[in-house]
């Protein structure tokens, strides 16, 4: 049969995509199942921003902390901005190794900027001297980001890393060569349709610190007041997106204030002040003290969150679920995305697939083999 | 505009009227495209094998003849499936995304496992079966007028926000598997009535929306809706009299304006 058409208008975009996958088992697998995932959703995101966070993949550097940085601008600009952060890097860090981050020359992107990696370890001098190790790190990360021109450190945990920039989810995976030089047992995705913010590599999805990510699709509408709230503790929003907000409350919340991810949701996500006082008393009280001392943390507007740390994923969506999020398993593997559909690509067939209510966290957790594992493999290997 | 050739070769069934497709490296449009061309040539039914994410299945399937097919998918179709839906039957073998139905104007839906947010978003008129659950926003603003009154039968339950803004038709949720425990269930609803078997809290349910139990009328409309739906899910091997035998709620709206009052109380009724 051969039939004649007028072509039609090709555009057809519509909403950001979000996608995990966890081996609860700690096993780790290539990216390439996870961009394939991704590429299903093409058509949520509009070619404006794409990336990954991946968990595991460098255990022979797995005591340092890696920094992947960009240096945009000119040539001459990310040469002067990569010189001004290595001389910040050596004067406070330690640094083991360092190296640019391998990418595909195959793969067509825009204006990518200079991508280089740093394994380091903190060297405290002076009234840092007593800082753990973490909250210099933080502290160090954001003074690069705000003050030094054209560098932004975009991944900074350890034993893992974002890849991220300025194309499709999937072109974004082959720029990086994700499904060939990197084993993770935990990648969290986004594709990106930019609203309300401009389309940078910067302002790619994953936003991270230290080891905590933040895929998002959605919109932040209480950015202002977030914001200022995280800047009065000492954090500064430079990547020019309301995502940013979410991955320095979950880091001051969870890191900082020591807070169980069941707590954190009811401070990103309360219940309405209706459904709390339905609830029994000691309940009730939780709650409003919550609503009370958190007020300028709670996330207002439509959004679906993957957040990532290691060993562990976490789903979760506004309180009346305005955005879509899909949970799945099979044995081992824990899957989180915008669509089912996703998911049965890579894995047609599920244990499981339920979608969680609106506020209401979904966590799921590495085995207590996990430490054990990973030692084993760096044992293979060598 | 530029004209495309399309190459369409496929493997006939048995049945001249019925075609097999394989699906897996369609996009959206191109699905579609080919549905329409098949209605167009004169086929009936057409089973999608390999489906996975492609939207909108069996929407721009209009013709001046009234021509209908059925469309059988196995895999899991993308969002929006039966968009527009004019008359035609998709039966999936499986669970269904987000926006089932959404504003189909006649036909029906089957849905073999359970099905997203937004199910029947809009719905003009026919009928969608959902054997398990039902995502947030179920029903949200379906409207009926004259003879089209949509249905909507659900196996098991739905989540928040059932009927929010429902203007017209019927939403049925039979709660085969288990407790419901959706909350804001028809807010802003102002037309339209939702039957729920089992046990509903009163805090559940807006306070616009009026709690009452079914009387024969009533009864006699989910008569006839479960024993559709029990023919198209022959393996739950249910019985209507005794899905009937239940415990009953009826939810219907209190006013045709909720929200007339909510700016401004002195606003016109």
């Amino acid at each position: 049969m051969s039939v004649r058409r007028q072509k039609l208008y090709s555009k057809e975009i519509c909403a950001c995509s979000i996608f995990g996958a966890m081996s609860r088992a700690g096993e780790r697998f290539t990216g390439e199942r996870v961009i394939r995932a991704m590429a299903s959703m093409h058509h949520r995101g509009n070619g404006l921003g794409g990336g990954f966070a991946a968990y595991g993949i460098y255990p022979e550097f797995r005591e340092y902390y890696a920094f992947h940085l960009m240096f945009t601008g000119d040539a001459r600009a990310q040469r002067e901005a990569k010189r001004a952060a290595e001389e910040f890097l050596l004067r406070n860090f330690d640094v083991v190794h360092d190296e640019e981050i391998p990418h595909s020359d195959d793969v067509h992107v825009r204006d990518p900027p200079l991508l280089w990696r740093y394994f380091l370890s903190p060297s405290k001098h002076g009234e840092d001297i007593d800082l753990p190790d973490d909250e210099y790190v933080v502290r160090k990360v954001i003074h690069v980001n705000s003050a030094i021109d054209n560098a932004y450190i975009f991944s900074s945990g350890k034993n893992m890393g974002c890849f991220k920039g300025v194309g499709y989810p999937e072109e974004i995976g082959r720029y990086f060569m994700l499904d060939r030089l990197y084993r993770g047992y935990l990648w969290t995705a986004h594709g990106r349709f930019p609203t309300n913010s401009q389309a940078w590599w910067g302002g790619a999805h994953p936003f991270g610190l230290l080891d905590t990510t933040v895929v998002h699709n959605g919109e932040i509408s209480s950015y202002g007041t977030n914001r200022w709230y995280l800047e009065m503790l000492g954090y500064k929003c430079t990547l020019h997106t309301d995502t940013e907000v979410l991955a320095y409350a979950v880091d001051l919340l969870m890191r900082r204030q020591d807070l169980p991810m069941e707590i954190v949701a009811k401070i990103l996500a309360p219940p309405t002040w209706e459904t709390i006082d339905r609830m029994d008393v000691r309940k009730r009280e939780l709650l409003t003290a919550l609503r009370r001392i958190y007020a300028p943390l709670l996330m207002n507007g439509p959004f679906a969150v993957i957040v990532a740390q290691s060993g562990r994923m976490i789903g979760l969506t506004d309180r009346i679920r305005l955005r879509p999020l899909t949970v799945a398993t099979r044995g081992d593997m824990f899957y989180i995305s915008s669509e089912e559909a996703s998911v049965r690509l890579i894995s047609p067939s599920l244990d499981s697939v339920w979608s969680p209510r609106g506020g209401e966290p979904v966590v799921c957790e590495i085995d207590g083999m996990f430490e054990g594992r990973l030692e084993h493999e760096i044992a293979g290997a060598a | 505009m530029e004209e495309v050739q399309l190459e369409v070769s496929y493997g006939r069934t048995s049945n001249e009227s019925a075609i097999e497709i394989d699906a897996s490296h369609m996009d959206t449009r191109e699905l579609n495209s080919l549905l329409r061309d098949l209605m167009l040539s004169g086929y009936e039914r057409a089973v999608l094998r390999n489906v996975c994410g492609q939207r909108y299945i069996g929407t721009r399937l209009y013709s001046p003849q009234r021509r209908v097919m059925t469309i059988e998918i196995h895999g899991t179709p993308g969002n929006d499936l039966g968009a527009f839906l004019f008359g035609h039957r998709i039966v999936v073998h499986g669970n269904a995304q987000d926006g089932v139905g959404n504003t189909m104007a006649s036909g029906e839906i089957v849905v073999e496992g359970r099905s997203g947010d937004v199910t029947g978003m809009s719905m003009r008129g026919g009928r969608i079966f959902v054997k398990g659950d039902v995502g947030y926003r179920s029903a949200l603003h379906m409207k009926e007028h004259d003879q089209k009154r949509p249905v909507i039968v659900v196996g098991g339950t739905s989540q928040d926000f059932l009927g929010e803004y429902m203007a017209g038709g019927v939403v049925i949720l039979l709660g085969l598997y288990g407790a419901h425990t959706a909350s804001f269930i028809g807010s802003g609803m102002h037309g339209g009535v939702i039957y729920i078997r089992g046990e509903i809290g009163e805090e559940q349910v807006n306070s616009h929306v009026l709690i009452s139990r079914p009387d024969d009328a009533d009864t006699e409309i989910l008569g006839s809706q479960i024993s559709a739906f029990i023919e198209r899910f022959p393996d739950l091997s249910l019985d209507v009299d005794c899905i009937l035998d239940s415990e009953w709620t009826k939810l219907s709206p209190r006013s045709s304006r909720p929200y007339g009052k909510l700016y401004a109380s002195t606003a016109p009724d």
